[in-house]
């Protein structure tokens, strides 16, 4: 098998990275603008052996993903905001089990059922706070089908690395608009598997006692090992315990296992960076308005450059108060009311030198909507 | 040909966006260009205006929407009493002579074909009256080569119906091929 060259949507882009990462179960209930994602899977994983639910609701499909984590498969879900909202509390409980899950969120217009059919970047905070509780998390994103493809490999393989829920928050112009897609060959991109326990049947399996490595295999549920899971606090049997230090010690270790990675998780692209004096950061389809106005804006003589996110959580504050030091400015440039520039104001070194340029009317951010802000903050007038 | 940016304009049903994809799959799978293809999604779909985004290019597309195409396409008066205004200067405009009555003078290179018409009394089935505006367009430009358009409808449609759109992509190139204008 040699790479295959396609022209597709993002939403397949996702399909065909989730494919790549060895996806073989996906519960879902459809909504737009992510429908195209369960469509797809719903005719590819049955061919290879797989299995695709469309379940009754949004809620009972996180639920189903989590299932059938449990028992050893690698698993997504698909959904839009109002269905992110549902899906929290099953987020949650991933979160406290640790059980590995992708979800997509291709944002729409907020909150509530909104504005369907058009582009958002809205649920930004709610991908890191929509569960309650303190925990880790992982969100990732990308502006192009290339990145799109790649990053959904990434996110199968970090979840399987850390044991937790990750978030695809791609958008509806990603998710809807169509170009070109490489995919590679088998191989090319490294795959990783769960660590499964190498406890043999009949001995006794504790599923929450962390290797000297700290990390924690696991055991297919339903097969050789009979253990307990739950959303409560929970000993290394996996029994519910209100034992303050059990209590203390696994949280620690929810919020530490992901927030002491940060550089290992971290994502991200750099455009015409190198003696930009003003910086644009952003991600997702609305990277794309930027860094077709640095290109534009370099050839004119401007030092203009883009820092391009494509990981939201945990966000990457030392990255971008380094990359962003000696900017005169940094423009973030999001389709929300500011939820990346809060977390870019409380990275770098000079909060008031950032400003933001963003859309919130369903249309995709254009390059002369963020020329227009830039020359307002640069004091030039529009 | 640097980058070629097009408007696809109809009504729900006429398939100017599987027009618009056929186009920019031509354009990326065959000839190895960049290509984005973009759509207003919502009531549109089903019946009202429909309008399609497509850029062609040689070079890496970042930001994927239209503002002013280089060639715009209207297949109904409300298409293009929408439209016509962002038309590129020294653009090509083409219209269904059928349906569109043009207004107001555009600095664009304005063409109507009986594209309806014509596919109406050769072949006699509506469906593939798309596959007859991209011919037109193909046989007027030289966006994509014609054989470009041909694999991808091979790859694309149905056995059965193959036939009847490589005859009406004909009829649209015949028709287009008189009227040369190169972008």
């Amino acid at each position: 098998m040699s790479e295959k060259l396609m022209f597709v949507q993002g939403n397949e882009a996702c399909v065909q990275g989730a494919l790549y990462a060895g996806v073989d179960f996906f519960a879902g209930y459809p909504i737009t603008p992510s429908t195209e994602i369960a469509e797809l899977l719903a005719a590819k994983l049955p061919e290879k052996g797989g299995k695709f639910i469309q379940m009754e609701d949004e809620i009972a499909s996180m639920c189903a993903i989590i299932g059938a984590s449990l028992t050893g498969h690698k698993v997504m879900t698909a959904t839009s905001g109002p269905g992110f909202s549902l899906k929290q509390e099953a987020i949650g409980y991933a979160c406290m089990a640790e059980i590995p899950c992708v979800i997509v969120d291709v944002q729409r217009g907020g909150p509530s059922t909104g504005n369907p059919t058009h582009v958002s970047q809205g649920d930004i905070n709610q991908a890191r706070w929509g569960t309650h509780g303190d925990h880790g998390i992982i969100a990732l994103t990308a502006s192009n089908h290339q990145d799109v493809f790649r990053i959904t490999v990434d996110a199968f393989n970090l979840a399987e690395t850390y044991r937790t829920p990750v978030v695809l928050l791609f958008d509806e112009v990603i998710g809807h608009m169509r170009e070109r897609l490489v995919v590679p060959e088998p191989g090319a991109l490294p795959i990783v598997d769960r660590l499964r326990t190498s406890v043999p049947k009949d001995v006794d399996y504790h599923p929450y006692l962390p290797r000297e490595d700290g990390r924690l295999p696991m055991s297919d549920f339903g097969g050789h090992h009979r253990y307990n899971v739950t959303g409560l606090f929970h000993d290394m049997w996996g029994f519910p315990s209100n034992n303050p230090s059990v209590v203390q010690e696994l949280l620690r270790h929810l919020v530490d296992k992901i927030d002491t990675n940060v550089d290992v998780i971290t994502r991200y692209k750099e455009h015409y960076l190198d003696d930009a004096e003003y910086i644009l950061v952003s991600y997702g389809s609305s990277a794309r308005s930027a860094i077709h106005l640095a290109k534009n804006r370099r050839q004119k003589g401007e030092r203009l450059g883009v820092l391009e996110l494509q990981s939201i959580w945990p966000f990457p504050a030392e990255l971008v108060r380094a990359r962003c030091a000696d900017a005169k400015a940094v423009v973030v440039v999001e389709m929300n009311m500011g939820q990346v520039l809060t977390q870019v104001k409380a990275a770098v070194d000079h909060p008031n030198r950032v400003f933001l340029a963003n859309r919130i009317d369903g249309k995709l951010i254009t390059p002369s909507d963020i020329k227009g802000l830039l020359r307002v903050i640069q004091g030039k007038g529009v | 040909m640097k980058r070629v940016r097009l408007v696809f304009s109809g009504s729900g049903g006429q398939g100017v966006i599987t027009a618009a994809i056929i186009l920019a799959e031509a354009a990326v799978i065959i000839e190895g260009l960049n290509a984005t293809q973009s759509q207003s999604y919502g009531a549109a779909a089903r019946g009202g205006a429909t309008r399609t985004d497509i850029i062609i290019s040689e070079e890496e597309i970042n930001f994927p929407g239209v503002t002013s195409p280089n060639i715009l396409v209207c297949l109904t008066q409300e298409a293009y009493n929408q439209y016509a205004a962002v038309i590129r200067p020294g653009g090509l405009l083409l219209t269904d002579s059928r349906s569109v009555t043009t207004a107001k003078k555009t600095d664009a290179k304005h063409i109507g074909l009986p594209l309806y018409d014509t596919v109406m009394e050769r072949i006699g089935k509506p469906i593939v009256y798309n596959i007859t505006m991209l011919g037109a367009l193909i046989g007027i430009t030289d966006i994509v080569r014609p054989e470009s358009v041909l694999a991808i409808l091979k790859e694309r449609i149905p056995p059965d119906f193959l036939a009847m759109n490589q005859r009406a992509f004909d009829l649209g190139l015949v028709l287009g091929a008189q009227y040369q204008c190169r972008l």
